[in-house]
């Protein structure tokens, strides 16, 4: 992987931007101290040291990301070790393994966890929370939860690093992160700074 | 993140949760506070989510399953698309609760349904039907001509039309957590939604060039809160999602709305009123996507069959008008 910029103090991490929350891990990602690309395209991807996968609708980011030949090259960097942060749709898109699928639904994959989809509820149980987030420092981050997802069961490797209501909606695995919620909206940049931490020891 | 006059005041009107509370909760151990739903946050955040994305008008379940399996972000459940509305003429008003429930159950996708303006109870009923966003909608008979709903009195969130920015700004005055420029709904024509997005981003970037001053008269002249004009020009874009609708029907209509600064775009009539629904809806997806590449559009666009057969606006009498319908 020549292309890929490595040990850097200002890693290029990449935001799939094929619907979703985009801007808002942008402006998360930049306070973080990252420097910030679109990923739509295979060629994209392959210039990134990490990848955000946003917050949008599941169903949708997946059938595009088939649809325009991204699957695969997702696959096989996150088998190669490439950081992924996935927040909501993007943690989805990180489970190996959705309870209920749509019809055609396919995840990039790569924590080893089964996830439930809208597992809180519709919009109108959609909420806010403090939640304590193990390996963020200074307090409680406030968990916005949209129609968020669950983790309901997790394999060994993966590591559990918040829960709600006795369901993990935070957890990691390697270099590897997913969250059920949304820090991205929240002006808090704490969970993006520990992303950023892990795109730069993974490129070490 | 701006932490703006309007965002302090919609949070007070929710049981509002300390921002750095004392007693978190931690691994497996139960929450020591209330969550706290219907915030600002959780309902303009909503909108955040459909960025990118188009909302696809279905009448049925069936139609719910072809939107949701070609891409769609949400659909808006209705009784009749806005073409159909326009043709058969009468009043027209929320749908049927066992419509709107079969479409809830049919897909995993956020279902949306419009209420009539100024028809709170019917926005009432739309929030106990668990949809997840009201559309308070212009392409519906309003059911009051002076107030529109107040929607800081719901915990779901809703969308509203615009044609310009103090119209928009009014609605978010009202509570709305999301913004689609108005267009002509159901003509198939896309010139009215051209209309709307350049009158909005015209405004918005007049408002940029004020100094702060002359923000007060600008205020006065939009007939919108002073505050929330400060923080339009300050953030140079409207303080909720902008998506684009009425009258969008091919893919290079989604593109070129998108182009003209929408986040995203409502399809009505035009997928469900064409040839072939499915491969349009999906053509229209790709294309929102990748708004900014001719060639990908230029492909999603081959071979769609027939494009719903659409109306010249300009012959359109003043009452069959939905854009001039709200203030």
């Amino acid at each position: 992987m020549s292309t890929v910029s490595t040990v850097s103090s200002t890693p290029v991490i990449g935001v799939l931007a094929l619907q979703g929350d985009v801007r808002e891990h942008f402006a998360a990602l930049a306070a973080a101290g990252a420097e910030t690309r679109t990923v739509r395209r295979p060629e994209e991807l392959a210039e990134v040291a990490g990848l955000v996968i946003p917050g949008g609708e599941s169903t949708t980011i997946s059938k595009l990301a088939l649809a325009f030949g991204l699957m695969e090259p997702l696959r096989a960097r996150v088998r190669a070790g490439l950081p992924v942060y996935g927040s909501c749709a993007g943690m989805i898109m990180l489970a190996d393994k959705i309870l209920d699928p749509r019809a055609g639904q396919e995840t990039v994959g790569g924590i080893d966890m089964i996830v439930r989809r809208n597992a809180f509820g519709r919009q109108n149980e959609s909420f806010e929370a403090p939640l304590e987030v193990r390996g963020v420092e200074g307090g409680p981050v406030e968990g916005v939860f949209i129609r968020a997802p669950w983790v309901e069961s997790a394999g060994a490797r993966a590591e559990t690093l918040a829960s709600y209501d006795g369901h993990p909606v935070a957890v990691r695995q390697d270099a590897l992160l997913a969250t059920s919620f949304h820090p991205e909206l929240t002006g808090d940049h704490r969970v993006h700074a520990l992303f950023v931490d892990m795109v730069r020891d993974a490129a070490v | 993140m701006v932490q703006s006059y309007f965002y302090r005041r919609v949070r007070s009107y929710v049981s509002t949760p300390s921002s750095v509370p004392s007693a978190p909760s931690g691994g497996s151990a139960p929450s020591a506070q209330a969550p706290a739903t219907g915030t600002a946050r959780v309902k303009r955040g909503m909108a955040e989510q459909l960025k990118g994305g188009v909302i696809m008008d279905v009448v049925t379940p069936e139609q719910a399953k072809i939107a949701e399996d070609a891409g769609a972000v949400a659909v808006m459940a209705l009784e009749r698309v806005p073409a159909d509305i326009r043709k058969d003429g009468g009043v027209a008003r929320m749908s049927d609760p066992d419509m709107i429930e079969g479409i809830i159950e049919a897909v995993a996708i956020p279902v949306m349904a419009k209420s009539r303006i100024g028809h709170f109870v019917e926005a009432q009923l739309l929030q106990a039907l668990g949809v997840d966003y009201i559309d308070e909608s212009e392409v519906l008979t309003p059911a009051d001509e002076v107030n529109h709903s107040d929607k800081f009195a719901f915990t779901t969130p809703f969308v509203c039309g615009a044609t310009n920015l103090g119209e928009a700004l009014r609605r978010i005055s009202e509570g709305a957590a999301m913004i689609r420029s108005k267009g002509e709904a159901g003509t198939g024509n896309v010139v009215e939604a051209v209309r709307h997005m350049r009158q909005i981003n015209n405004d918005i970037g007049r408002l940029k060039s004020l100094d702060g001053h002359e923000l007060y008269a600008a205020a006065k002249d939009l007939r919108a809160p002073y505050e929330l004009v400060r923080e339009v020009a300050e953030l140079g874009k409207l303080p909720v999602v902008l998506f684009s609708a009425g009258g969008v029907a091919t893919p290079a209509d989604a593109a070129l709305m998108r182009q003209l600064g929408a986040e995203g775009v409502f399809v009505g009539s035009g997928i469900f009123k064409s040839g072939d629904p499915a491969k349009r809806a999906a053509a229209i997806v790709k294309a929102t996507t990748f708004y900014d590449d001719p060639k990908i559009v230029a492909d999603a666009s081959r071979g769609l069959g027939e494009a719903m057969v659409g109306i010249n606006c300009d012959t359109l009498p003043e009452g069959e008008r939905y854009a001039s319908r709200g203030w």
